[in-house]
């Protein structure tokens, strides 16, 4: 019988391996794109919208050096084990050119680390870490996003204007929120000129206590707060924080709560005059932008959040690296990479040589309300390249990064 | 000789509530002794007190002379004394030689192996305790397939696996048909005068207590009201007196 | 003082939903004795529910009519889930009855998702219960002080529910003796059917009344379903006075930890905010090993689960061996015929599979519940990880992985075995949550959340055939080991202790050493499965060792065939398989796992292979 079980199981895998296999076709170039699809829809599903529409229009064009782009999208079930065996499948089986995607810092990791072990190129759009292209960096691992430090980093010299004494941090309790919160204590205790001290809540991803929080700041006596929580725990954070009169005369500034894929949730709880990070995408007229913009609006009747953006970005990078590479040899992809200048619909980006990050900015502004939404206002775009560590503090970080 | 069993001063009681208040007895090898008492009379907590099921508030057990008071049933197998239970626990997903054969195992301190096949341990041994209580046939039959007073007998070899000085048999026929309680009784006193345990066995069947029994010990209300022969029992006033002439023996 | 007054006010506010939503639980679990892994899906659909109605209709007839409706609709598929889903299963073993519910989270998960879309939904506040009041000088929200009245108040009603209706005599005497309802001459049909029907409403109105409070989230299910199991174990399952304690405690708990912040102990900053992520289960873990049954809680006879069908071992017949030899020279010769890929999916195959067979080993063949398998093959994974970042070597490094997952088995094991069925079940749990917080937060040695990369295995073996060989032998062998001691006379002393204990302990068996050494044994093979794992990815993070992996492994066992020494193997195939071809083929891939699994569970009460061998057994009877 044990034979027999065997039997099925071995002849059930091989009909799959036929089946995909028969699949190839010679004259697109194939993206491998892995990413939390299932877990994390909220950013997700207008990413993929953006990926969407960016390799429509190349292909469109005439793809890329007479070949046309094809992505095969697969969810990694937000563990960074099932991202690597995906990865697997999309190198060994399905052959792509590379891989790209990832949303959460451990599985980015995970597959930059497998990119680096299989000598396959991947391009990391989202997830934030500072060690995916620091001390866990490799010549295979490329980031769009600006990383944690320096989406803080965009923030700090507005928290020291303020010039406030005592700080209140709010964190969830993982790596994004804790490097955030370090990076936070680390720039504003080198840019303010008085003294300052923190006090800190950790609170558990997701799961916020928001009302003991709001009450431990108020009990504090906190002057301004600096908040990394994001989705349900910032709408928690917030409502409460109304409630209980935590924002009135005291300062907040607050990391990506400007995109809107967490501000436009926040309705009319919005609060008024918090400097925080984001996208403003009804008020950017660049051309870049507007083009983008009219044109996801167009074809999928919806407006663009963040992760469109990042979708999008991400397809034209790579479609201008394979262009300036002319080939999927890996080495010439990598040579490719350095220093390539991409149109973005925030304006120019380049992939840094030096530490494989992109200088793509983000948008600072603050937060108001208008007609019941939340929107930014008083907003400038902060380019990536001048909230990136010096060179030499770049190559110290690089230090752990294996080739 | 010091007494196979000897109970002196056993007392337990629950909440305040006595249940056993002082009780002496013995039982002595090759004798078959059984313990009596209508409902609530405190011989099953006496029972428990010896089989390690309770622990007692006072008095002292004792097993040729070694105090085996308040032991638990694990050492207490290790003293030498087995057991029946009154609803026949067996292990079902064994066959009726394995579960002989666990005994067997035990006995000989060998659970914690793990470089032999356990069938293959003590097949001899565990064959003659079958052929013992007439399982032969049966030795390789899922023990979940077995007749209920094939698990008796069954439990009766596995007690015996242990090669006890003292059998304990908690109702050992309840629930049988009185064929089968006289043959399972036969056999029970035949192991007993066989390899000279003391049998101490509570029954509510007045029949099988006359009949098998070397001497009762008959209780009420936590105490030892009687004991000898069956027909001093028989003839006592007190206990008829307590049965109310149920006793029609 | 007052900041701890206030606080203690937050920590009753919070503690009135969870309240609701756990004493649904304990309800259901106390009649029918069915952990209820839904029970959290159900309180997140209380809490789109109330936003649909809220949002459609405005004012206080859209809020409040939004939570009444939101019970009711939960309570009607509460009872629909009971009566097409659960009813056809109560006979089968307990924890098949739990992977059935578990399917359940995923399909309304995905239902929830196309219903209602991936985006938060924040609702509005409550009408009339906008603002706040100051209590000492703290603005304190007004609807907070509502909760915490409404939580007594559902206290009280319910009491009086338990206490003065027939309804609730039979619930209690149900939860009690369960012979004695059928005495009684009950329709344990209806009171089955009814029982859910109540939990599921007050679990849809618990969600609904959050409402305000935060927004509706897809993850909400699993996020609550944990702190429910815990209230529900601290106060006693089936105590509903219990639920209302534990709730209060773990809220209160919660809540002064915030309320400390950072504190300076013994001249260390701590940071009792953090403690938050894991506070519960250190509180379950510690009533658990002083109060065995909860606080409330009495033994429960669990009913037995039908270790009749299994046969008599025996030797293994030469048939098997053969069989065997055949199984391993295919598995062998697999990367010769098929691509990479199937190595490398064979790779997880077969890890999964030592992982499930050493589950297999405590829930199979001795009986005992375990939640937190994971927790070894998460330690297992970190110590290899650990090593070979030291520089040891790859064999020494699986070695030492498999020595720090059985030394945490060997300590945790040492608690567990003492308590029985569910209870243990849920301490094993908590220990896991606990081993998962630590990992999670000793950013300095285990990476935190981000874990740990570059743990690859040596150049050599580093080709996906070469590695799906080693792991092969590694695993193989591990399998192997499960399979052997069921035949040893220590695996008889398990299944001894197993399906009898009380004659188990009369032929002399030291049933809780026995049951602690098979423990320690399972969680050293699951660690050698978590080593070997961490070189097949290259990294580790710290979900290896959550709740979810748990679960895993418990569906690949059950999947498979609880008792039966394939089955794990054979689930650990199948399930993994199925996940990878799913997420593969379909956007809805969640719902689709589930459905099957809620169908193989329903087909296949004992397990795929479980199923074959009766229907091999039937034919050959008949």
């Amino acid at each position: 019988m044990k034979t027999k079980l065997f039997l099925l199981a071995t002849s059930a895998t091989a009909f799959f391996a036929i089946h995909s296999a028969s699949a190839v076709a010679q004259a697109t170039i194939k993206i491998g794109e892995i990413n939390s699809y299932k877990a994390q829809p909220a950013f997700l599903e207008p990413y993929k919208k953006g990926w969407e529409l960016a390799q429509d229009e190349i292909n469109a064009a005439g793809g890329v050096n007479g070949r046309k782009l094809e992505t095969i999208f697969r969810d990694d079930n937000a563990t960074p084990g099932d991202a690597v065996r995906v990865a697997e499948e999309l190198v060994s089986r399905e052959k792509v050119a590379l891989l790209s995607g990832t949303f959460l810092s451990n599985v980015g990791l995970a597959v930059g680390d497998f990119a680096k072990q299989r000598k396959v190129l991947f391009i990391a759009s989202e997830p934030l870490t500072d060690k995916l292209t620091w001390a866990n960096g490799n010549d295979y691992t490329f980031r769009l996003r600006a990383n944690t430090a320096m989406q803080t980093a965009m923030l700090v010299p507005e928290a020291a204007k303020l010039n406030k004494k005592r700080w209140g941090i709010v964190y969830p309790n993982y790596e994004y929120g804790q490097s955030a919160a370090n990076w936070f204590k680390k720039y504003l205790l080198s840019q303010a000129t008085g003294g300052v001290e923190f006090v800190e809540q950790a609170a558990p991803l997701g799961r916020i206590d928001a009302g003991s929080v709001v009450q431990a700041m108020l009990d504090a006596k906190v002057d301004a707060i600096f908040n990394v929580t994001f989705g349900a725990d910032l709408q928690k954070f917030v409502r409460e924080g109304n409630t209980r009169g935590l924002f009135n005369n005291r300062p907040v500034v607050s990391l990506l709560s400007g995109e809107p894929e967490y501000l436009d949730t926040l309705k009319d709880e919005t609060p008024n005059g918090w400097i925080v990070t984001g996208y403003p995408w009804t008020e950017i007229n660049t051309p870049e932008h507007k083009a983008f913009r009219d044109a996801y609006q167009k074809k999928f009747n919806d407006y663009p959040r963040l992760g469109s953006v990042v979708g999008y970005a991400t397809v034209k990078s790579i479609a201008a690296m394979l262009k300036k590479s002319g080939s999927t040899d890996v080495a010439k992809m990598q040579a490719a990479m350095k220093n390539l200048e991409v149109m973005s619909p925030f304006g120019k980006i380049v992939w840094r040589a030096q530490d494989n990050q992109s200088t793509m900015g983000a948008y600072v502004g603050k937060l108001a309300k208008k007609d019941g939404k939340g929107v930014m206002v008083d907003w400038r775009y902060v380019d990536g390249k001048s909230v990136q560590p010096t060179d030499d503090e770049v190559k110290r970080l690089r230090v752990g990064a294996k080739k | 000789m010091s007494k196979a069993l000897e109970v002196s001063g056993l007392k337990k009681s629950f909440g305040g509530v006595a249940a056993v208040r002082g009780i002496d007895f013995h039982a002595d090898a090759g004798e078959a002794v059984a313990l009596i008492g209508s409902n609530g009379a405190g011989k099953t907590t006496c029972f428990n007190l010896i089989n390690g099921q309770l622990t007692p508030d006072g008095g002292r057990v004792s097993l040729f002379g070694l105090d085996i008071t308040g032991r638990s049933p694990e050492l207490l197998f290790r003293s030498g004394v087995a057991r029946t239970f009154q609803i026949t626990a067996t292990f079902a997903s064994m066959s009726v030689r394995e579960n002989v054969q666990m005994a067997l195992m035990s006995r000989h301190r060998e659970v914690a192996g793990f470089f032999s096949l356990a069938t293959s341990r003590h097949t001899v041994a565990a064959n003659e305790l079958l052929a013992d209580v007439g399982l032969s046939e049966q030795a390789s039959r899922p023990c979940a397939a077995l007749a209920y007073g094939d698990l008796k007998r069954l439990e009766l070899a596995v007690a015996l696996a242990n090669e006890p000085r003292l059998l304990l048999m908690d109702e050992p026929t309840a629930g049988m048909s009185p064929e089968e309680r006289n043959a399972l009784m036969r056999l029970a006193l035949r192991v007993c005068r066989e390899r000279k345990l003391a049998l101490l066995f509570t029954e509510h069947d007045m029949d099988v207590v006359f009949t098998h029994a070397d001497r009762i010990i008959v209780m009420n209300r936590g105490r030892l009201i009687a004991q000898g022969s069956p027909s001093e029992v028989r003839a006592n006033e007190e206990v008829r007196a307590v049965y109310l002439g149920s006793l029609h023996v | 003082m007052t900041a701890f007054f206030v606080q203690t006010l937050n920590g009753l506010a919070s503690a009135s939903s969870l309240f609701l939503v756990a004493v649904g639980l304990s309800l259901i679990f106390g009649v029918t004795r069915i952990v209820n892994f839904a029970h959290g899906s159900f309180y997140m659909l209380g809490v789109y529910i109330a936003y649909t109605c809220a949002t459609s209709l405005s004012g206080a007839l859209g809020f409040w009519g939004g939570v009444l409706a939101a019970g009711l609709a939960v309570a009607v598929i509460g009872v629909l889930v009971e009566m097409l889903v659960l009813r056809r299963i109560y006979s089968s073993p307990e924890l098949l009855q739990l992977i059935a519910t578990f399917a359940l989270v995923l399909i309304i998960k995905d239902a929830a998702l196309a219903i209602w879309g991936p985006e938060d939904l924040l609702g509005p506040r409550a009408p009339g219960f906008t603002g706040a009041v100051e209590i000492f000088g703290r603005a304190f929200p007004t609807y907070d002080l509502l909760l915490i009245a409404l939580g007594v108040a559902m206290l009280l009603v319910l009491t009086a529910l338990m206490k003065k209706t027939r309804f609730g005599l039979l619930l209690r005497a149900a939860t009690e003796d369960r012979e004695m309802t059928d005495a009684l001459g009950v329709n344990q049909k209806l009171l089955f059917t009814a029982v859910f029907a109540l939990g599921s409403f007050l679990a849809g109105i618990g969600g609904a009344l959050q409402l305000p409070r935060e927004p509706a989230t897809l993850a909400m299910d699993l996020g609550i379903i944990a702190d429910v199991f815990v209230v529900v174990v601290i106060g006693g399952l089936g105590s509903l006075h219990g639920a209302f304690v534990a709730a209060i405690i773990i809220s209160l708990v919660k809540a002064y930890c915030i309320g400390l912040g950072s504190q300076t102990l013994f001249g260390v900053e701590f940071e009792f905010s953090k403690l938050t992520l894991v506070a519960e289960f250190i509180v379950m873990a510690l009533v658990l090993v002083f109060k065995p049954n909860g606080l409330f809680g009495k033994p429960i006879i669990h009913s037995q689960t039908s270790a009749a069908v299994e046969l008599p071992l025996g030797k293994p017949s030469n048939i098997q061996l053969g069989a065997l030899l055949a199984g391993i020279l295919l598995l062998a010769a697999m990367p010769a015929v098929f691509d990479e890929y199937t190595s490398v999916l064979a790779t997880d195959v077969l890890i999964f599979a030592l992982f499930a067979a050493s589950l297999g080993l405590i829930i199979g063949t001795a009986g005992l519940g375990s939640f937190g398998h994971a927790a070894y093959f998460g330690l297992g994974a970190y110590g290899a990880a650990l090593a070979t970042q030291a520089g040891f070597g790859f064999l020494s490094s699986l070695f030492l992985g498999a020595a720090l997952a059985l030394a945490a088995a060997m300590v945790f094991g040492w608690f567990c075995v003492r308590l029985s069925g569910t209870y243990m079940a849920m301490l094993t749990l908590a220990f896991a949550q606990i081993v998962w917080s630590i990992v999670f937060q000793w950013d300095a040695v285990t990476g935190g959340s981000n874990g740990l990369v570059g743990i690859w295995p040596p150049e050599a073996l580093s080709d996906r055939d070469y590695f799906y060989w080693t792991t092969l032998t590694v695993c193989g062998v591990g399998v192997l080991v499960c399979w052997w001691v069921v035949y040893t006379p220590f695996g008889y002393a398990l299944r001894a202790a197993r399906d009898s204990t009380v004659k188990a302990l009369a032929i002399g068996l030291s049933v809780k050493r026995l049951q602690w050494a098979g423990f320690a044994l399972a969680g050293g093979l699951a660690g050698v499965a978590g080593a070997v794992y961490v070189f097949s990815k290259g990294s580790i993070s710290p979900e290896v060792s959550a709740i979810p992996r748990s679960v895993d492994a418990l569906v690949m066992v059950l999947l498979g065939g609880i008792n039966t020494l394939l089955g794990p193997v054979v689930g650990a195939a199948v399930f993994t398989y199925l996940q990878d071809t799913l997420a593969r083929s379909t956007d809805y891939w969640r719902a689709v796992l589930g459905a099957v699994i809620l169908l193989l569970v329903m087909l296949f009460p004992r397990g795929i292979v479980g199923s074959i061998k009766q229907f091999a057994q039937r034919r050959r009877a008949a």
